[in-house]
């Protein structure tokens, strides 16, 4: 009987491996799981991009949910994304804030002149250490805020129309669900 | 599947690592895995620590070590293969930055951490934490430790007593091995 | 034209692969002697297409042939012709290509070297190493084609990994390969033995060489990756627990076992189930290596391929193959202990133990490893296990083995002798403490250091003193047998190692600097001086190439040339400059220019000195000397035609009167 458990010892580990192949074709491997889920988003108090002497705070955006979407001119991976932000933004019913992210600010301004702007707002993170405390660590990321400024979805990576029906809207809808 | 692309170190594109270096359009055919390995493995090349080569204002030696010995345990969300002490990847940059600015307001090592796991969760510690997730990792080896000692403590006592096989006659008593 | 060629060449192979699979079994169980002799002929044709096809895609890369898609991922047009050989296995497909390579290399081998053996035993043997081979051939035919087109072809490929365009990276993936693979042997040896039945142990001689050599070979990989991963990166690191380096290293943990386990074996007869497993063991590891490195589950750096469908059908093979041998284990392994017995005090006991600590390590090592997976299973999120773990756990777990290593050769099969064993013991305690106390003035009081040159001392003391009584009490010529000759030259490796380790851990100094033409440094008892950069080029790159001089008391001692080079593809790559020595190494590698227009004006450089960081690929070296040297004795080569298996003693008694 003993002689048995290195074959069983080894099913189960063929059995972890199956799991760890099919977890890879759900997941995006490289994606860190956010700690902020269902927190509240950091306070920030940013330029906006095209008047950079006013600045937007959390609290100026609260009271309405939002997507704040992190974008950048030197990311390619936002120009995949940008055309499905611009085809889907106004279909998703909360606004777009643009989370201008490591960019020179003229850059920037070039970059939506000539991808198009589906951004109700956008404001400018020159630095990054705004962007370290909701844990971004690169471009494209998007994050879902609601109305009392709590994270309530992030995604890694560049929208997708199957991210957006699967996952995104669902969670919109979901926050619409809980306001009276 | 999308890798980080070390290499250009902004992007998420695995692709883009390539296209944005090269100076006309690749004739890499599409859905190449081959890209993901160079992706993959540019994660590797030297660049990257060129760029986290960054001479810092340290007080002393001491507070180098410091820097050094907490930079090595912790894990590039970015390029997820290297420390954040050797990463080029801007977001490495930041938080060294970040970090260094945190020794010289006088948080403790244990403090600074934290701040990163707030943001970053439990990947960024090459050092996993001791939890009740992580019990089977800290001790599991001790356990199987155990375990084999017991078979061969076992299998000892069991080999000090029995006869040999394969010889003929009683029992011959536990020979010295003139061979060496 | 041609690479269809190959592309036939591979699936004769197949074919080829699956009549020495199959049909040397059948004969086996029949007893069927013109089944059998197809093992021989057929492992030849197999080895004969492979190596076609793999000339075939050699060609295609010295020809620049970019119309086979994997000669226009790897290479282009700059490339030197010896880079161009080496990337050949520098990818997924090629690598595969060269596993097959490798495996019929050692068929063929062993089809040469096997005709002493009984011939049911050998056409077992053979069937197993061809089963392999069909799974390895049949994964290349349908997932990993290294042959197929890309039309229309490109004027230009792209470019081999600047980061494998070197010398170490080159080489050690076939030694890696020549280890990996070599298992394959033991672990074909082992099932021979469990499907015939085998209960007597003779078998475990005849596989002893062998496993040594593969042991050996593996470990030259192993330090030849530590070695590149140091001299290329830049970052002054030599090991770093990497998924694809433990992938290596598991193997080579139950490897050393097995080899120890299978000197008990052949010489007390003792502890067969538990070789037969290690066997299977090690091979099973090689062969999750190929698995872990190609499926993407788990994120490494090596990670050649993240294709779900390959990772299945690897996964697949993988537990046809395992699966099957631990379960022809459960059924047939030997289920009566056998063998000499001995006691607590004995050589096997220490031994025992030294294969208990390694297996642990090699089960902590893959617990490490594939904890993220696990974490992510549970939903733990995703959590990171690197080198505080490992480094921990891996040397607690080996602080017995180093206890116990200068006792092995005195302690006596059976039963040791306690008298020898204290005046021993005594010896090697004063010897290290007195190297300790000597140590701890030179390192100011590092702990790691003086401990790491005490268990040095330990070691090697040992090993110098049981070489000091074979050279008094045995007459010359019979002093150091081969086998005895590899196994001091090996513990005598670790001994190098060990202190290799943790001298360089404890007393290295790192330093990023600013550094203006003219400024000098002083890290170590070094003086680095800078002295401008400027612009060079190489067969296909171009770079900035700073200047550094060091001295050393107003003495020179080296001017070093650290690179930033930039390849046709835009790729840029550190290249540090080493100097290398045996006390020490002298490490620089070049930032960025501060002011980023002007290459000749100051620069960010980082500096290391590293002190006696060769002696840990020294000490890897004497190991992997050690483990060729011990393959080479004499006993081990097959006299006489053995028509049925005999016990271990009546062979030797007869060796020894002939």
């Amino acid at each position: 009987m003993s002689r048995l458990l290195p074959f069983i010892g080894f099913m189960l580990l063929a059995g972890l491996f199956g799991f760890g192949i099919w977890w890879n074709t759900q997941h995006d491997p490289n994606a860190i799981p956010t700690p902020l889920l269902n927190k509240p988003a950091p306070a920030f108090d940013l330029p906006k991009l095209y008047e950079p002497t006013q600045t937007v705070s959390k609290a100026d955006l609260l009271g309405k949910p939002y997507l704040l979407n992190v974008f950048a001119s030197w990311c390619i991976e936002c120009g995949v994304e940008h055309p499905v932000l611009e085809a889907e933004g106004p279909t998703l019913g909360v606004q777009l804030v643009g989370y201008n992210y490591k960019d020179v600010p003229a850059d920037a301004k070039r970059w939506l002149a000539q991808h198009g702007s589906p951004y109700a707002v956008v404001i400018a993170d020159e630095p990054g250490h705004t962007a370290i405390d909701f844990g971004v660590y690169g471009a494209p990321e998007s994050f879902l805020i609601d109305a009392q400024g709590v994270i309530r979805y992030k995604h890694i990576g560049p929208l997708t129309p199957e991210v957006v029906a699967k996952e995104l809207k669902p969670a919109i809808a979901a926050l619409r669900k809980e306001k009276p | 599947m999308r890798l980080s692309s070390c290499g250009s170190g902004f992007s998420r594109d695995a692709l883009g690592t390539l296209r944005q270096k090269a100076s006309r359009p690749k004739p890499l055919p599409q859905g190449s895995l081959l890209r993901l390995l160079l992706a993959a493995l540019l994660s590797l090349a030297g660049a990257l620590h060129a760029q986290a080569i960054e001479p810092m204002p340290f007080a002393n030696h001491a507070q180098e070590l410091r820097f050094q010995h907490l930079t090595h345990q912790l894990r590039c969300p970015m390029c997820q293969n290297e420390t954040l002490a050797d990463s080029n990847a801007p977001i490495a940059r930041d938080l060294r930055n970040q970090i260094f600015q945190m020794m010289q307001q006088g948080k403790s090592d244990d403090e600074i951490k934290q701040y990163l796991v707030a943001r970053y969760s439990d990947f960024v510690l090459y050092d996993p934490p001791l939890t009740r997730g992580t019990w089977l990792l800290w001790f599991g080896p001790l356990l199987i430790l155990l375990g084999g000692g017991g078979v061969v403590l076992v299998a000892i006592r069991k080999r000090g007593r029995m006869p040999a096989n394969g010889s003929s006659g009683p029992r011959p008593p536990i020979d010295n091995g003139d061979d060496w | 034209m041609t690479p269809e060629l190959g592309q036939l060449a591979l699936i004769l192979a197949l074919l080829l692969a699956l009549a020495q699979g199959v049909l040397p079994l059948i004969g086996a169980w029949r007893g069927n002697r013109a089944l059998m002799a197809v093992a021989r002929p057929a492992a030849t044709g197999q080895a004969v297409f492979v190596a076609i096809a793999f000339g075939i895609l050699v060609w295609a890369f010295l020809r620049f042939d970019f119309s086979v898609q994997y000669v226009a991922d790897n290479s282009n047009l700059e490339l030197p012709w010896y880079y161009r050989i080496a990337a050949v296995w520098g990818a997924h497909e090629g690598s595969l290509l060269l596993w097959i390579l490798i495996l019929n290399v050692w068929t063929v081998a062993l089809a040469a070297f096997s005709q002493k053996l009984p011939e049911v035993f050998a056409s077992r043997v053979l069937a197993v190493m061809g089963l392999v081979a069909v799974g390895f051939l049949a994964f290349i035919i349908f997932t990993s084609n290294p042959f197929g087109r890309l039309l229309p072809m490109p004027g230009d490929g792209a470019d081999l990994n600047p980061v494998l365009q070197d010398p170490g990276m080159t080489f050690h993936p076939p030694m890696l390969y020549m280890g990996y693979v070599g298992f394959s042997v033991a672990f074909a040896f082992s099932i021979a033995a469990l499907l015939g039945g085998e209960l007597e142990q003779a078998w475990v001689r005849w596989a002893r060489p062998w496993t040594n050599v593969a042991w050996a070979f593996l470990t030259c990989g192993i330090v030849a990756g530590s070695w590149w991963a140091y001299a290329e990166l830049g970052w002054g690191g030599w090991w770093f627990w990497d998924p694809v380096e433990n992938a290596s290293f598991m193997p080579w943990l139950v490897g050393l076992a097995l080899i120890h386990a299978q000197a008990i074996t052949e010489k007390r007869g003792s502890l067969r189930a538990w070789t037969i497993l290690l066997s299977i063991f090690a091979f099973s590891l090689s062969l999750l290596g190929t698995f872990l490195v190609r499926s993407g589950v788990l994120t490494s750096v090596h990670a050649f391929a993240s294709d779900p469908r390959r990772g299945v059908f690897i996964l697949a093979f993988l537990t046809i193959i395992v699966g099957g041998s631990l379960l022809l284990y459960a059924l047939r392994a030997p289920k009566v202990a056998a063998g000499k017995p001995f006691n607590l005090l004995s050589r096997e006991t220490a031994m025992l133990i030294g294969n208990l600590m390694f297996a642990v390590a090699a089960a902590m090592v893959l617990l490490g490893t594939l904890f993220p997976l696990i974490g992510d299973a549970l939903h733990m999120g995703r959590i990171s296990v690197g080198p505080p773990y490992f480094g921990f756990l891996f040397p607690l777990l080996m602080l017995p083995v180093v206890l116990l290593l200068p006792f092995g050769p005195f302690l006596r099969w059976g039963k040791g002798d306690a008298g020898m064993l204290k005046s021993m013991l005594l010896r090697v305690t004063i010897a290290a403490l007195a190297c300790a106390i000597v140590a701890a003035f030179f390192v100011d009081g590092h702990m790691k250091a003086i401990v790491g040159v005490a268990a040095a001392v330990w070691i090697g003391v040992g090993v110098l003193l049981y070489a000091y009584k074979r050279w008094r009490e045995v007459p010359s010529g019979r002093r150091y047998p081969a086998e005895m000759a590899g196994m001091l030259l090996a513990h005598f490796g670790v001994a190098v190692f060990v202190v290799g380790v943790l001298l360089s851990e404890s007393l290295s100094v790192t330093s990023d600097v600013r550094m203006a033409p003219g400024q000098t440094q002083h890290i170590g008892s070094y003086d680095f001086r800078f002295d401008g950069a400027h612009r060079t080029t190489g067969p296909n790159w171009r770079a900035d190439q700073g200047v550094v001089t060091v001295t050393r008391d107003g003495k020179d001692i080296a001017v070093m040339h650290p690179q930033k080079r930039t390849y046709p593809r835009g790729q840029v790559q550190t290249e540090s400059a080493v100097d290398a020595g045996i006390t020490r190494d002298l490490y620089v590698a070049l930032g960025e220019p501060m002011d980023a227009g002007n290459i000749a004006g100051a620069w960010s450089l980082r500096l290391y000195y590293k002190p006696f960081v060769r002696w840990i690929w020294a000490g890897g070296l004497l190991m992997m000397l050690g483990g060729f040297v011990c393959a080479a004795d004499k006993r081990f080569r097959l006299k006489r035609t053995v028509t049925r298996a005999e016990p271990a003693i009546e062979t030797r008694l007869q060796e020894t009167r002939a």
